[in-house]
């Protein structure tokens, strides 16, 4: 394309942005806002994806070993349990420590003073990979032999797999929604521009200008209106996210909740921000000036 | 060059605005499409300048067959044609340097180019004192000659007129058919549509009389010889 052809489009785009202020103001308000809304589902999603990884680390399963085992034929069995699919650590906890575990829980009362570490047995403790998977693995680590009884609590694990999908799966209809709300005010948004130049179009047809000359300088419109609503909203998700992150580490209740530091997620969400808007800024002015381009 | 050979057209809501049609207009030729209010005047030019389809019967234009041609090809056609309406329809925010530049623009001319051409061009409707006004700022018969230089600009082979001196007054009328039958003279080809009897007869140029959405006559003797 002849250098003298881009500054054209680039010119008419520009003057287009500042001739119709108000609606170029407007679409990129509209973009801000679904961007910011889009902006924090995404980030809710990756929090509470965070948190429930967090607390799912802690999730574990306890395999007790039998009896009759000593400590060192209990021991032997831990290159078993650990080869065993989707287990990410174990942890050896012999009779003894067992017994001072407990007695550190429940205090030295007398009564546990005189409790034999016999009693106990040897065990394993298990943290896995996916805890949906727990009574599958759980199963498989009593097939092994010397293994006597496993704990577990699947309850909890169907919890945390159920609020991490329902939240996703939210966040992604919501990001959808948003999209094609966006789509269609930006489309509507250019389209009452269109319809301020449909004078300048008719005039552009009429003199043997190409439908896709034509289009140029709107989508240099609605590409230049995305790029700007997409950095705004990124300052003001940086912003917003900060102050909600500084609110949750000094409310003394949810404090023990770590948020993801902005830094970790800025790149990729500006990425999203910057996909977003330019698909929503192309297709916008698109759909807005097909109409015009029929004969 | 225009060709029509027994052209029909019915609009979709059932109106048969042409009902065979034909003519021919050759390069260079100087022609005036008269006929009564709903004759088929405009029609004609509409599928000249490709805006319509015919619904029947063929429509060569410079070498376009619009029957064939692929929509594609349309801005093409429409640059080998200079168009100008009774309503002038230029863009208000544009200088009138900038209105005319701007049809050269966006066929892709270079500025080197444009700088040289519209120049001539605005000096040749006798507009180069006027070229940084608004169209606001013009009389009728200025803003007319900015729509002729604009036609004229990306040296099309003809130019089509509908009505061209519909909003002006008899003196500024005469004057523009002035300019248009200079332009002529130098060879570009012209049909003009006008309602406009002493004009026309004043010009005795080919005539082409429509009414009913047929040709009634066609003749070089330049009477327009029907009651409007
Ligand atoms: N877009 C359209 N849809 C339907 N009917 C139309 C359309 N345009 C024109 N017509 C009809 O076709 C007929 C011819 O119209 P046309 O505009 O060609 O007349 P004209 O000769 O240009 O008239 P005028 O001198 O008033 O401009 C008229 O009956 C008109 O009502
Ligand atoms: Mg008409």
């Amino acid at each position: 394309m002849k250098r003298n052809r881009m500054g054209y489009f680039l010119r008419e785009g520009i003057h287009s942005i500042f001739s119709h202020g108000f609606m170029s103001f407007a679409s990129v308000f509209v973009i801000v806002a679904c961007l910011l809304i889009m902006g924090c589902f995404v980030l809710l999603t990756l929090n509470v994806n965070s948190v429930i990884s967090e607390l799912e680390s802690e999730n574990q399963m306890v395999a007790f070993v039998d009896e009759r085992y000593s400590e060192s034929d209990a021991q032997a069995l831990r290159g078993r349990v650990q080869n065993v699919p989707n287990v990410e650590s174990v942890v050896f906890v012999s009779q003894t420590e067992a017994m001072a575990n407990f007695v550190q829980q429940y205090g030295d009362s007398p009564l546990l003073n005189e409790l034999e570490p016999s009693i106990l047995r040897h065990r394993y403790v298990i943290y896995l990979k996916d805890i949906a998977r727990m009574a599958e693995t759980a199963s498989a680590v009593k097939d092994i032999e010397g293994i006597a009884d496993v704990h577990y609590h699947v309850e909890i694990a169907k919890g945390f797999a159920a609020v991490r999908s329902v939240v996703t799966v939210v966040s992604i209809a919501l990001v959808l929604v948003l999209f094609v709300i966006s789509l269609f005010i930006m489309s509507n948004t250019i389209r009452l521009t269109t319809v301020a130049r449909r004078e300048e179009i008719a005039v552009m047809r009429m003199v043997g200008a190409t439908n896709s000359f034509i289009r140029q300088p709107f989508l240099v419109e609605g590409l230049i209106l995305g790029i700007l609503g997409a950095l705004i909203a990124f300052v003001l998700q940086w912003g917003i996210y900060s102050f909600v992150v500084s609110r949750i580490s000094t409310d003394g209740v949810i404090s023990f909740i770590e948020p993801i530091p902005f830094s970790a997620v800025a790149i990729p969400i500006l990425l999203i921000f910057l996909v977003v808007s330019v698909l929503v800024g192309v297709f916008g002015s698109l759909s807005a000036i097909k109409n015009y381009l029929k004969v | 060059m225009v060709q029509f050979t027994d052209v029909f057209k019915e609009y979709e809501n059932g109106v048969k605005a042409l009902k065979g049609v034909s003519f021919n207009v050759r390069d260079g030729e100087f022609v005036f499409l008269v006929g009564p209010s709903g004759s088929g005047k405009s029609t004609i030019i509409k599928l000249i300048t490709g805006e319509i389809a015919p619904t029947d019967g063929q429509v060569i234009v410079n070498d376009f067959d619009l029957n064939r041609m692929r929509l594609s090809r349309l801005p093409y056609l429409r640059r080998s044609l200079g168009i100008i309406f009774q309503d002038y329809r230029l863009i208000e925010n544009k200088t009138v340097y900038d209105n005319v530049a701007y049809a050269m623009q966006v066929v892709g001319a270079s500025n080197k180019e444009i700088r040289r051409r519209v120049a001539y061009v605005l000096q040749l409707v006798g507009l180069d004192s006027r070229t940084r006004r608004y169209p606001r700022e013009l009389a009728g018969g200025e803003q007319q000659r900015v729509a002729i230089a604009r036609a004229l600009v990306n040296n099309p082979r003809m130019i089509i007129a509908d009505e061209p001196t519909g909003n002006l007054d008899p003196a500024k009328s005469l004057e523009l058919m002035m300019l248009l039958e200079k332009i002529n003279e130098m060879g570009t080809t012209m049909l003009i549509v006008t309602h406009e009897k002493e004009l026309v007869n004043r010009f005795a140029k080919r005539v082409i009389a429509i009414d009913g959405g047929r040709v009634i006559s066609d003749g070089m003797d330049g009477y327009y010889n029907y009651e409007a």
